[in-house]
């Protein structure tokens, strides 16, 4: 067996396992139900950690809007379900919304793609952020509603939609309510093990390979014949969709649907950077078992959750210095020798 | 009428952004380095003023300058803490990181010692204003402050830039580091001196920002600070004058998209504004195009 199909095979391995041990101990009794309400959140985080590490550990740019595409994974899957939750049952209803969430992720992903990722670095840090907040200020400010005649929009209001009964759905900064509850654990970890295997064959695939090869040195890539602009593109979608897979779960586990700051603003999205940087950039399993953990210790220890931030924030500062800085670097190969110098690289 | 109110109330925040864009653009400019934690340095000097003007029993003039002293110390600190040991390393994106980073304990920092709950903050600026036609055009006084204060600012720093040692050896690290060095010139100790001027410009602009808008929290200066990094983008990051230029527009755009098209799309039209300008002239304004080298 090859050694990266194993180590693909150790992070399945580790999800299912996890999975397992968390089932018996719901069936068992032994889980509260502070607990249990906390499963879905943890698989969704660790999907969005997994696409944005996609982003930032493999395409080698830092995006800080990744929020935004939850943002519209979670509003047009909720908005398909909420519009169809008396016609269809809840198994093809589900599937279908998660489609479509994908889709339109994946959709805004491209689109945005486009003129963003002719950026780089900074600029382009900031440009995705700019869009993450135009897209949750627009959502804001949306207003659909569908009575016998079709569909009705307004940027306005309520009132705006003009019609003759019918539903108000996307209620502006009201969000959308009673979307139907169809996400549970089970689905998030199959949501979960199908981003990690596409994302773990991508990178282990010749395309994978460019997109690395981009990231290292994309003058170099380009002069090798890669498509830096196509393969950029395609990194950014299939993250972009990913993390509209992750809203799609988040809109189906809660009754009222908000495009807030808390959940989708910039804060939420460096939140997640940060489950990214401590799991190890480019490493995607350290992504899903640093989303898991960093998710779940501050909710278990209440007394911790003051300092939680503040503590995450040093971490953060700390393990950037102690892993990037050139200084740092040569002493590590010069105290440790070979194993300070033999350690992988991470991106 | 209305619309010359707005249009001054709009000069006024643009001003405000112009302040703070000019401490992005100068560390942008030598350091090449997006300092994120810029905004939340505008919230400390915050915090600083209200404490002491809280002590004194309401001088805010000590407390501003309590307040710009620890500001420098404070981007000093932080340059050398936090972003000197990463110059020079492989990726851009640890010392971004490490910046958000900053940002993210600056926040935690002070909701731990204020609290979550927003702050009325008394304005430093006590005088009322001016009325023109019958009162039927009311400029308030720190909307005057805030105008005259960052027109003295650039002036100053332009001055400084152009005509001082220190100024050229600002120039000249921020054209090409290997070179400044050559000539002499201490680069480590110019990009502190860069953070210093930057820092204590974002604390004059926390006092007039939250004169205006008087309510402070953890967060009061993240939005404006990403804003005035937009404004400095528009006005082509590196150039003074061009931060100048950018923060005005950005501030009229947002004052009058609030009041004639929507409130809640207001931020949504000043991040449009930055796509549309990365995409069409991504050097900005007053920027100068530079080549990629091999």
């Amino acid at each position: 067996m090859k050694k990266q199909t194993k180590n693909n095979l150790i992070t399945y391995a580790i999800v299912i396992a996890a999975y397992i041990i968390l089932e018996i101990l719901m069936l068992t009794g032994n889980l509260s139900s502070h607990m249990k309400g906390l499963l879905v959140p943890m698989t969704y985080y660790a999907i969005i950690a997994v696409a944005l590490n996609l982003c930032v550990g493999i395409l080698g740019e830092l995006s800080i809007g990744h929020c935004g595409f939850m943002c519209i994974g979670a509003f047009t899957s909720a908005f398909f379900s909420r519009a169809t939750s008396e016609s269809l049952p809840a198994a093809p209803r589900f599937i279908i919304a998660l489609l479509i969430g994908i889709a339109s992720a994946a959709l805004f992903g491209f689109l945005i793609g486009i003129p963003v990722l002719r950026l780089k670095g900074d600029y382009l840090a900031i440009v995705t952020l700019a869009f993450g907040e135009i897209i949750k200020n627009v959502i804001n400010a949306f207003y659909v509603g569908i009575d016998a005649k079709g569909l009705h929009f307004s940027m306005k209001s309520a009132m705006e939609l003009n019609m003759d009964g019918g539903d108000t759905i996307v209620n502006g900064a009201m969000g959308i309510t009673g979307t139907p509850h169809d996400a549970n654990f089970t689905i998030g970890i199959v949501l979960l093990l199908i981003s990690l295997f596409v994302v773990q064959n991508l990178v282990n695939s010749r395309d994978g390979r460019a997109i690395m090869a981009i990231r290292d040195n994309y003058i170099a890539a380009e002069a090798t014949g890669i498509n830096v602009t196509s393969y950029k593109m395609m990194a950014f979608t299939i993250s972009a969709a990913i993390a509209g897979a992750a809203g799609v779960l988040f809109s189906h586990n809660i009754t009222t649907l908000t495009a807030s700051s808390q959940y989708f603003g910039y804060n939420a999205s460096i939140m997640i950077l940060v489950y990214v940087v401590l799991g190890g950039i480019g490493n995607i399993r350290g992504s899903v078992i640093a989303a898991c953990i960093l998710y779940l210790l501050p909710e278990l220890l209440r007394g911790f959750s003051t300092y939680r931030m503040l503590i995450y924030s040093i971490v953060l500062i700390v393990m950037m210095i102690v892993n990037w800085s050139p200084k740092v670097i040569e002493w590590r190969k010069r105290t440790f020798g070979r194993i300070g110098a033999g350690r992988r690289k991470a991106a | 009428m209305s619309f010359l109110t707005y249009l001054i109330n709009g000069l006024s925040l643009g001003s405000i952004y112009a302040i703070i864009a000019l401490g992005y653009t100068m560390v942008y400019g030598i350091a090449k380095m997006l300092n994120f934690a810029h905004g939340d340095f505008i919230m400390v000097g915050c915090y600083i003023i209200f404490s002491v003007s809280a002590a004194l029993s309401g001088n805010s003039v000590v407390g501003i300058i309590v307040a710009i002293i620890l500001c420098t110390l404070l981007g000093v600190t932080t340059e050398f803490v936090a972003y000197r040991p990463l110059r020079g390393a492989a990726s851009p994106l640890a010392v971004l990181i490490t910046a958000i980073g900053v940002s993210y304990l600056l926040e935690n920092i002070a909701l731990l010692i204020y609290g979550a709950d927003i702050k009325s903050f008394s304005s430093v600026v006590k005088w009322e204003g001016l009325s023109f036609a019958d009162g039927q055009l009311k400029i308030q006084g720190v909307t005057i402050v805030t105008i005259v204060v960052s027109v003295v600012i650039l002036v100053v720093l332009q001055l400084f830039i152009n005509k001082t040692r220190q100024g050229q050896a600002m120039l000249a690290a921020s054209e090409d580091k290997g070179a400044a060095t050559l000539m002499g010139i201490n680069v480590n100790r110019t990009i502190a001196l860069t953070f210093a001027i930057g820092s204590s410009l974002a604390a004059v602009a926390g006092a007039l920002l939250c004169s205006a808008y008087p309510s402070l929290s953890p967060y009061t200066g993240a939005m404006p600070g990403i804003k005035a990094f937009v404004a400095a983008v528009l006005g082509g990051i590196g150039s003074i004058p061009g931060a100048m230029i950018g923060g005005l527009v950005l501030g009229i755009v947002e004052i009058l998209s609030k009041t004639y098209i929507s409130s809640q799309l207001a931020d949504a039209i000043v991040f449009g504004i930055l796509v549309v300008v990365l995409l069409v002239k991504p050097t900005g304004i007053l920027g100068k195009q530079i080549q990629e080298k091999v």
